[in-house]
């Protein structure tokens, strides 16, 4: 199934649980009419929010950068002794 | 003993003389035990990157760097089809040429792939042990933005959609191929999911990106547009 389907048929049970309950009426209509306004409100917060934790706990590697420029200065050395043309840049 | 498999390097070039020979360097360094095979395929660089891999072929052994060169650019996912043609291992690495991607990770990959028999590994940025360095708040900020909406839209099991960093089996990765079309790093998205949704055991192992020339990684609006076109692409044709 292609997975706009999926989406779509989840989606679409949301929206049957949701006129169930504005059909049974076990909350008050007034609440009930909202559900689907709150259902995207959570949805951005928890996008809002997911890339926010994930910007705070961005892994960075500063050591790697030095540990990568000391590999190529030892690549830079050996490929000279070989005769490779590894200079001008 | 099984001590036969052997993997096939593909590294796709555009002026990268003196990258090339450093990456060539860093993979003979890294993979001592390993049979492997580098196939550099160049998009006719002006720089003499050609030359450069020439000179490879004399101090390593023509048969360790294949030279596959095309005349022109003709895009990213068109070169990793070249280069699987005159690939000769049952296992295919992708890698970047411009040392975003250092091959003291290829090990990790290799002992992913044989501990859990995973048809593909991917190197992934975003969990422990991994990292990049070198972006601006903004880079981060629109990678990890994109990040969220392709987890929430697609599913698709793997934390690292964009990287390029990857181990497949070799027919794997030709079954997957011949279903991509897009371009770019939406590529490397497409490849990914499509994957996972043929149902492909696909492991991760942590790496680390370093962006050496600060801000060259361009992410303009066009990158962002390209980026969502891909996205509701993927949407609805997997």
């Amino acid at each position: 199934m292609k997975h706009v389907l999926k989406l779509f048929s989840l989606l679409v049970v949301i929206s049957a649980l949701w006129i169930g309950l504005l059909q049974a009426s076990i909350i008050p209509r007034s609440h009930s009419w909202l559900l689907p306004i709150y259902f995207i409100v959570s949805l951005g917060c928890y996008g809002l929010l997911m890339v926010g934790v994930g910007l705070m706990r961005f892994p960075t590697c500063p050591r790697e950068a030095l540990l990568l420029q000391k590999d190529i200065a030892e690549a830079k050395d050996f490929l000279k002794q070989k005769g490779v043309d590894v200079g001008s840049d | 003993m099984e001590q036969k498999n052997k993997y096939s390097i593909i590294v796709p070039t555009y002026n990268e003389r003196l990258n090339i020979a450093l990456i060539v360097y860093l993979i003979f360094k890294h993979l001592r035990d390993v049979d492997f095979e580098i196939i550099v395929v160049d998009d006719g660089s002006p720089d003499g990157t050609q030359e450069v891999v020439k000179q490879l072929q004399k101090l390593y052994g023509e048969d360790r760097i294949l030279l596959r060169p095309r005349p022109k650019k003709l895009g990213l996912g068109t070169a990793y089809i070249h280069g699987l043609k005159h690939a000769s291992g049952n296992f295919v690495v992708i890698m970047d040429a411009d040392l975003s991607h250092h091959p003291k990770y290829l090990p990790s990959f290799i002992k992913k792939q044989s501990e859990t028999g995973a048809s593909i590994v991917t190197g992934t940025r975003y969990v422990k042990g991994g990292g990049v360095h070198g972006w601006n708040l903004m880079r981060k900020l629109t990678s990890r933005g994109a990040n969220v909406l392709a987890q929430t839209l697609l599913w698709p099991g793997v934390s690292d959609l964009t990287g390029s960093f990857r181990l497949y089996k070799k027919s794997v990765l030709e079954d997957v191929i011949s279903s991509c079309v897009s371009k770019g790093y939406v590529f490397q998205m497409e490849m990914i999911v499509r994957a996972s949704r043929k149902g492909y055991h696909i492991e991760e192992v942590p790496i680390t990106f370093v962006d050496r020339v600060f801000g060259s990684s361009k992410l303009g609006g066009s990158e962002i547009i390209e980026y969502l076109k891909g996205l509701s692409y993927l949407l609805v044709t997997t």
